[in-house]
């Protein structure tokens, strides 16, 4: 859309000497001159703080999910009604001076006169918490049996005694399931922006590069995607999901049908840049060469514009955990054994609940914040991959 | 100018009738169909319903029709303005949508005006005072916008308005105006409740356009059309509105397109959080409850009202931009 207005000197501006140099002087010229082009897309990305400060938080977001049964400290699924709705629970972290994080026991009891569930805290049991102490076994990447957590407590169940951010309304730990809810979270923007990204890459690419009746056909089936309010068509479809399937269709249906939708970007990204390649000069000598089609498109269009379809990738991402977030948050999406940002965020529909017990929002922080950081990692990606679009 | 409209105007036929394939199949994907879960209602509530019931019913809906001549016919009665009954309802479509429908139109165009009478002032702030301390608040907060879902937004203004203001915030009508005929004082009731579900709408939606517009507007500014117009001395809002702002308004009038069915469909999902009286709620029911007629309906008619919204932009966009409205685009 920007293009419309691409003013003469932006153009002339984008003519080859490309000069992002981290700093001036003629070393740096020569070493500009010898630098391959990851190593300067490499050295633009650097200066861009908020895209430095996105990846950290996306790997340790990644670290979280793929560690997840260390991370959390007791059952996801084991509810009990004996502690629904705990608030969050405080470590104290000194005991008389030294370092000896603990918390205190939990009395739950019923307020004699509204009869609602009310917690105390037993000032006179303190339970040591432990960093990387024993508790739940699991299995660590899925097949070194384990029982070490990050947390733990001496003396008793850590699902039973410490709950860092309470607990829902079937007494489950919120930490623990949010720790759970990440894996899924992210995994799911992972799988289904791969699905798009094939869809997008294989139809933007025949657009592009074919043009023609193909092109008008492609543009045409996108332009009438575009134009359908997705929600109401994600949610007709992810109500066809059979009830009776298990946790796993579910979720592959859920990433099928948000990736159905949501491959049109790409696809324009990538028409875009195979139509102002195919006139450049190389890929005419290519083809003058007589290098096949398949080896003009692979060998020699895509690895100049690879990095703008990781860029455009990354920046798909978001939309499609706010997609995921949503339908399951509506019902619609992933379903009650499975746990994810949505799941989680189902139980603060009820804003009466809510009120009385806000820790329930704690798993929108981490939807923003995923999303916040794929964003700026996204938009310093396409900087640095081309400072002039 | 005319070859523009009638291509317009067919991709927009062209979509509608896509839409129909779309809503239609979706109705038919799950499995069973009304019957399958009538029954099962019935059977939860405990009478049965018989063998030969359930196919009389299927019958009297057209149920037991090879899926192509169920579509035909429904498009057909369509045609004719006659969208079918809501079974769970025992109402003509019609009649159950009717108002939910221009209400969710209602929104989203609130939502619209929102948006753009908010990115507008913002975007060329942010490009004439480039890298200002606003300009970076501007951009950090439209960052933000853009990273909260809808829904996540209407649960948190829900939940402030009701812990700190002790007020339910939700709803487009005070309890008196809720069941009343059209008057004034509803239409004034209505336009009170409007800002807070047009603000949760159009955050996001502003937050794209005000880069948008400012990108667009920086493109211009640095042409040298824009020195010119300074160094004969023209008063710098002038040199701002006059020009570079009309042709950076331009991609900004066609984002309307894209604008339009992103806040629809945004809609039905605030909707069913605030607690408005959309067609949001009743799709998600509608669909729980496989009643195809009327979910089919809702997924068409919305997906209509955004075409027509769409085509509309175009022709504004015609309007506002001579290259556009002479034939070279």
């Amino acid at each position: 859309m920007a293009n419309d207005s691409t003013s003469v000197d932006a153009v002339v501006d984008a003519a080859p000497n490309r000069e992002a140099a981290p700093d001036g002087g003629v070393q740096a010229e020569q070493r500009i001159a010898v630098a391959t082009q990851w190593q300067l897309m490499w050295w633009r990305f650097r200066k861009h703080k908020l895209a430095v400060g996105g990846t950290i938080v996306l790997a340790l977001f990644y670290l979280l999910s793929l560690f997840a049964d260390f991370f959390a400290y007791a059952d996801p699924q084991e509810s009990d009604a004996q502690r629904s709705l705990m608030a969050p629970q405080p470590i104290h972290w000194t005991d008389d001076g030294r370092f000896a994080p603990y918390v205190y026991a939990l009395k739950g009891m019923r307020d004699p006169i509204t009869f609602k569930r009310v917690y105390a805290f037993d000032t006179s049991k303190k339970i040591p918490v432990v960093f990387f102490g024993r508790g739940e076994p699991y299995d660590f990447l899925g097949f070194i049996p384990m029982d070490r957590h990050l947390l733990a407590v001496e003396g008793a169940k850590a699902g039973e005694s410490l709950f860092l951010l309470g607990t829902d309304t079937q007494g489950r730990d919120l930490w623990s399931r949010l720790m759970f809810a990440t894996r899924t979270s992210m995994t799911i923007g992972l799988v289904s922006v791969a699905l798009s990204l094939v869809l997008g890459v294989v139809l933007g690419g025949v657009s592009g590069y074919f043009g023609g009746a193909i092109d008008s056909v492609i543009q045409r089936i996108i332009e009438i995607l575009r134009s359908i309010p997705t929600i109401p068509l994600w949610m007709g479809l992810a109500a066809a999901v059979p009830n009776d399937w298990s946790v796993l269709q579910v979720y592959f249906a859920i990433t099928i049908i948000i990736s159905l939708i949501g491959w049109t970007e790409l696809a324009r990204v990538v028409r875009g840049r195979f139509i102002s390649l195919k006139q450049e000069d190389f890929v005419m000598a290519a083809e003058l060469v007589g290098c096949s089609k398949p080896r003009i498109i692979f060998r020699h269009m895509v690895p100049s514009f690879i990095s703008h379809i990781i860029a455009a990738t990354t920046l798909a991402i978001p939309a499609i955990i706010i997609s995921e977030t949503s339908l399951s948050f509506l019902g619609l999406g992933l379903r009650p054994p499975a746990i994810s940002w949505g799941v989680l965020l189902q139980d603060a529909q009820n804003i009466q609940a809510l009120v009385l017990s806000p820790w329930l929002l704690f798993p929108s922080i981490a939807v923003i914040v995923a999303v916040l950081a794929f964003n700026f990692m996204g938009d310093g990606i396409r900087d640095a991959a081309d400072p002039y679009l | 100018m005319v070859a523009y409209i009638v291509r317009r105007m067919l991709l927009a036929v062209l979509t509608v009738w896509a839409i129909s394939v779309l809503s239609f199949i979706i109705i038919h994907l799950p499995p069973g169909d009304y019957v399958t879960s009538y029954i099962a209602s019935m059977s939860a509530s405990g009478s049965a319903v018989s063998e030969g019931e359930a196919k009389a019913l299927r019958e009297q809906l057209g149920l037991d029709k090879p899926i192509t001549v169920q579509y035909v016919k429904w498009m057909g009665l369509i045609l004719q303005g006659n969208f079918g009954m809501a079974m769970e309802w025992g109402r003509p479509v019609t009649d159950v949508i009717g108002d939910r429908l221009t209400l969710t139109m209602v929104i989203s165009v609130a939502a619209i005006i929102f948006t753009w009478g908010l990115a507008l002032p913002i975007g060329i702030y942010s490009a004439v005072y480039r890298y200002s301390f606003m300009d970076y608040v501007f951009t950090f907060v439209g960052f933000i916008g853009l990273a909260i879902p809808g829904f996540l937004l209407a649960l948190i203004v829900m939940y402030v308005g009701f812990a700190y203001f002790g007020a339910n915030v939700g709803g487009l009508f005070s309890p008196d105006f809720a069941e009343a005929p059209w008057s004034l004082a509803r239409a004034w009731d209505l336009t009170k409740h409007l800002p807070i579900p047009a603000i949760v709408l159009g955050v996001a939606g502003t937050a794209q356009l005000i880069r948008i517009m400012r990108s667009n507007l920086l493109d211009e500014l640095r042409k040298p059309y824009v020195m010119t117009a300074r160094a004969r001395g023209l008063p710098e809002y002038r040199v701002i509105l006059k020009y570079p702002v009309r042709v950076a308004l331009n991609p900004f009038v066609s984002t309307i397109g894209y604008l339009l069915p992103y806040i629809v469909s945004g809609s039905i999902i605030v909707s069913l959080v605030l607690s408005l009286p959309t067609v949001g709620p009743l799709l998600l029911k509608a669909l729980i409850a496989q009643d195809m007629f009327l979910a089919g309906t809702i997924v068409l008619l919305l997906g209509v009202m955004t075409v027509i919204g769409t085509f509309i932009s175009d022709l504004l966009l015609m309007w506002i931009d001579p290259r556009i409205r002479l034939g070279r685009e």
